[in-house]
């Protein structure tokens, strides 16, 4: 982007307060730089836009879009946390619980999965409606030192942008479509691929569950000491208001 | 996991009794150089692989990803997509029998019982030797002469018990599928095959499509015409477009003109996958010229050198004539450089053949598939009028609009504005089929009623007519009086008519599954919410629902249309939708309360009925009866 088009800046609001934004920025991007947290899983700062999770949906002039994908414009008026789409949001995370197989109390990532803190910040607090699918999917333990539980992925392609931008590699990618499309390797297994422990893709940062498992490293922080359990998922954006 | 009823699964990845033999690496070099080793052209170089050797095997994979400069896993990716395409070896006779709920009625299951009992082996299977598989695809596009079959690039139409034991039989003894079509099938022409395959059944030629059609007139028009008078001509014919959103094509050509990029594109939609519409395969068959010459008026109107036909996989049958029209153009001067003798008035097609994903009728998974990627669409925006295929400006139009164009070229366009009703000017083609005595193609102005409709075809005793396929609405006989208009009842084009005996829930299931299978899987709301639906209404069928499970119907479906990123999950909930709007006591009949409230929803016998047959033995708690 050049100076000048950075230098074009307008407002528009999200539930009321006024939010500084340039051309070019989608509407996350500008809620995150203003301090407004607008939830999301597929997204990830420094990783291309997806907009597949869908949970960071809100309402811009009427009409319901990925804030992740969609533009910011002058003078919109964008809905974010309204009880409405809070209960949208809960269902897509709820839909993404009930798809794989997770099992909170034995995952390792507990305490730092997003997913998780998503279920918390969104209220999800008691038993869902929906149907389990409980699929099995099997584990990848091939690679010396990186584990795959796929039961636990929830398709947010992350680690397949990581490694193909910023690792530039290409571990993961997406096969099958519809219910059955899965992240899955460049090869036959993991140990069949160029993958290594210190790739950007298999940071702790980059899954956002327990899906990509570094080996011999589990537990180092007890549960209770853990990223989300010393506040809601979002918080760090939401003190840039204070 | 409950993936409706194709015994081949999504993506065709059943597991398969016969080996891969190991494909020699200068073949696969060839095949790729043959497409210039394109990425983009991947769907073209899979098709060739497929069709070599039944399947893309890994081996396969990796070398082609080597050609192409992609990832293998980029590769299975695209090949994993399609259900035309497996990883697993197909029979060298693979037989797909039209799975659409109006196949069913017509009897598909004793069709299938034939080719079962014939070959040896069941849906979702390849013989052991490798000569045959048998499975199920979604609606081909021959609902008008169900039930159908593809049999490799041959298709069968109107089956019966017996017709489809003779073709059984006669694949059995080693002929080759043409050979089911005509003995002299290698003399006829391309246009020749296609009709005896399969039947036109114009029911009722309208003024601007299926009459007398003069060779090229619009083109001829249009040469001597400025772009912006072209664009000028089509928006005030009030043409919209004809696939089911109805755009208004003079817009989307303006917007795609105004982009000053060097290159731009123009791209038929010939994908019509909504189960029930076969309309484009009659024009495919019967008016291919003239919807070249659309496109090419529509490439000189918006500055398009390059045009893509994006043909489904299922009218592969269709290839060979087209490929013909589009050559011929080419030698009579038509295509390719200065169109009629015009200086600089360059454009020209290529064929690209899709390979089984309903999903690509969406435009910008039309143009991902077009690409050599998965077809799942795009972010919008950029829209696709302004960054669409590679980059670059495109239209994409269905085959329908195009024909229209060209005839508003030739005619004028007050002539079509002229026809129709004020917001849905011209003609229609309207794709009838199910319950009633003339399924087949009817080209009829906008703004006739329902019921007009079916006094035509024959169909007066219809209890539910479903228009515009499964993402249409449902109505039942106080509805009738509505109108085929894009304001009242919008339609890309099929109308499928049942009769009182038909159960709507088995429909609507029908179409749910139909939903599951062909959702690209790229958002949550569509890939996991269209499963749940689909469970729902199996509950609703088996009894098992309480008064709550409207309301949980109406509320997930909700999310479903809110969230998902395009068109397919925003309008697959409306086969429960509509029918709780207007069969509401088709629900209400199997969702009663039970006397104390809670309804059983687990059924022990069917629990352990799996660990029962392992374990061969019976259950002595929980078997009521241990003489059974």
């Amino acid at each position: 982007m050049s100076g000048t088009e950075k230098e074009t800046g307008f407002t528009f609001t999200i539930d009321g307060v006024e939010i500084k934004a340039h051309a070019g920025q989608t509407i996350m991007e500008a809620a995150d730089a203003a301090g407004v947290y607008i939830p999301r899983l597929c997204d990830h700062e420094g990783l291309r836009h997806q907009g597949s999770c869908r949970v960071c949906t809100v309402k811009a002039g009427g009409r319901s879009v990925a804030a992740c994908t969609q533009p910011a414009a002058p003078g919109q008026a964008v809905e974010n946390e309204t009880p409405h789409l809070t209960k949208m949001r809960r269902d897509l995370v709820e839909m993404l619980f009930h798809e794989g197989n997770h099992l909170c109390p034995i995952c390792e990532a507990s305490g730092n999965c997003e997913l998780q803190a998503m279920a918390y910040r969104l209220d999800m607090t008691e038993a869902t409606k929906f149907p389990y699918l409980e699929p099995c999917r099997a584990l990848d333990a091939s690679h010396p030192d990186i584990a795959l539980d796929t039961n636990r992925c929830i398709s947010c392609g992350r680690c397949i942008r990581a490694s193909q931008d910023v690792d530039g590699k290409g571990v993961f990618g997406y096969v099958g479509r519809g219910i059955h499309r899965r992240v899955a390797v460049n090869g036959e297994n993991l140990a069949d691929t160029d993958a290594q422990v210190s790739d950007h893709a298999m940071s702790s940062e980059v899954c956002p569950v327990g899906c990509i498992i570094r080996k011999r490293v589990g537990f180092a922080v007890p549960i209770g000491e853990r990223e989300f359990d010393k506040g809601l998922i979002g918080h760090e954006i939401e003190e840039k208001r204070k | 996991m409950d993936n409706g009823r194709n015994g081949a699964g999504a993506n065709g990845l059943t597991a398969s009794s016969c080996n891969v033999a190991p494909v020699p690496q200068s073949e696969i070099a060839a095949i790729c150089e043959r497409f210039g080793n394109d990425k983009h052209r991947m769907l073209d170089i899979l098709h060739d692989v497929q069709d070599r050797y039944r399947c893309i095997a890994p081996s396969t994979m990796d070398a082609i990803a080597s050609h192409t400069d992609l990832t293998r896993i980029e590769v299975e990716g695209v090949a994993s997509f399609y259900s035309f395409l497996s990883l697993t070896p197909k029979g060298r006779v693979t037989i797909r029998l039209c799975d659409d709920i109006v196949d069913r009625f017509c009897g598909l299951d004793d069709v299938v019982a034939v080719f079962e009992d014939v070959l040896g082996i069941k849906l979702g299977e390849t013989s052991a030797d490798g000569a045959f598989s048998l499975e199920t695809t979604p609606c081909i596009g021959m609902c008008d002469q169900a039930p159908a079959a593809m049999v490799n690039n041959v298709m069968l139409t109107s089956l019966t018990p017996e017709t489809a034991r003779t073709a059984a039989e006669a694949l059995m003894a080693g002929q080759a599928p043409e050979s089911l079509v005509s003995d002299r099938f290698n003399e006829l022409s391309a246009h020749e095959r296609a009709v005896r395959m399969v039947e036109n059944n114009i029911r009722h030629a309208g003024a601007v499509l299926l009459g007398p059609v003069p060779e090229d007139a619009g083109l001829n028009n249009a040469v001597g015409m400025r772009p912006s008078q072209i664009i000028n001509a089509v928006e005030e014919s009030g043409l919209r477009g004809c696939g089911g959103a109805g755009f208004t094509t003079g817009r989307k050509w303006r917007f795609a003109a105004s982009e000053k990029l060097d290159r731009h594109f123009v791209i038929c939609n010939a994908d019509e996958g909504e189960p029930g519409t076969f309309k484009d395969r009659v024009l495919l068959t019967e008016r291919p010229h003239l919807l070249v010459e659309g496109m090419t008026i529509a490439a000189r109107a918006v500055g398009a050198r390059e045009g893509i036909l994006y043909l489904r996989g299922e009218y592969v049958y269709l290839r060979e004539l087209l490929e013909g029209v589009l050559e011929e153009r080419r030698r009579r001067g038509l295509l390719g450089k200065d169109i009629l003798g015009v200086k600089g008035f360059e454009f020209d097609i290529r064929l690209q053949l899709g390979a089984g994903a309903y999903i690509c009728g969406e435009e910008g998974a039309l143009i991902s598939s077009c690409e050599g990627l998965p077809g799942e669409p795009k972010t919008r925006p950029p829209f696709p009028v302004s960054r669409g295929y590679l980059g670059y400006p495109t239209v994409v139009n269905n085959v329908e609009t195009f024909c229209h164009a060209a005839r508003i070229l030739d005619q004028g366009a007050k002539w079509f504005h002229a026809m129709g009703t004020e917001g849905s000017h011209g003609t229609k083609l309207f794709s009838v089929c199910g319950d009633c005595l003339n399924p087949g193609i009817y080209e009829l102005p906008y703004g006739h009623s329902v019921w007009e409709l079916l006094e035509m075809v024959g169909g007066t005793d219809a209890a539910a007519v479903q228009v515009g396929g499964p993402s249409g609405t449902m109505i039942g006989r106080d509805s009738f009086h509505r109108k085929l208009t894009f304001d009242d009842l919008a339609t890309g084009g099929a109308i499928i008519i049942f009769n009182g005996q038909r159960n709507i829930l088995e429909i609507v299931e029908y179409y749910m599954s139909f939903f599951v299978h062909e959702s690209c899987g790229y958002c949550t709301p569509c890939r996991v919410g269209n499963v749940f639906l689909q469970k729902a209404i199996q509950k609703f069928q088996k009894g098992l629902a309480n008064p709550e499970d409207i309301d949980y119907l109406k509320d997930l479906s909700g999310t479903i249309i809110e969230t998902s990123r395009c068109g397919l999950g925003m309008t697959s909930p409306n086969p429960i939708l509509s029918t709780l709007k207007n069969f509401p006591l088709v629900y209400s009949a199997v969702s009663k309360p039970s006397k104390d409230g809670i309804r059983d929803t687990f059924d022990i016998q069917s629990a352990i009925d799996g660990a029962r047959k392992i374990a061969k033995r019976r259950s002595y708690i929980f078997d009521k009866d241990f003489t059974q």
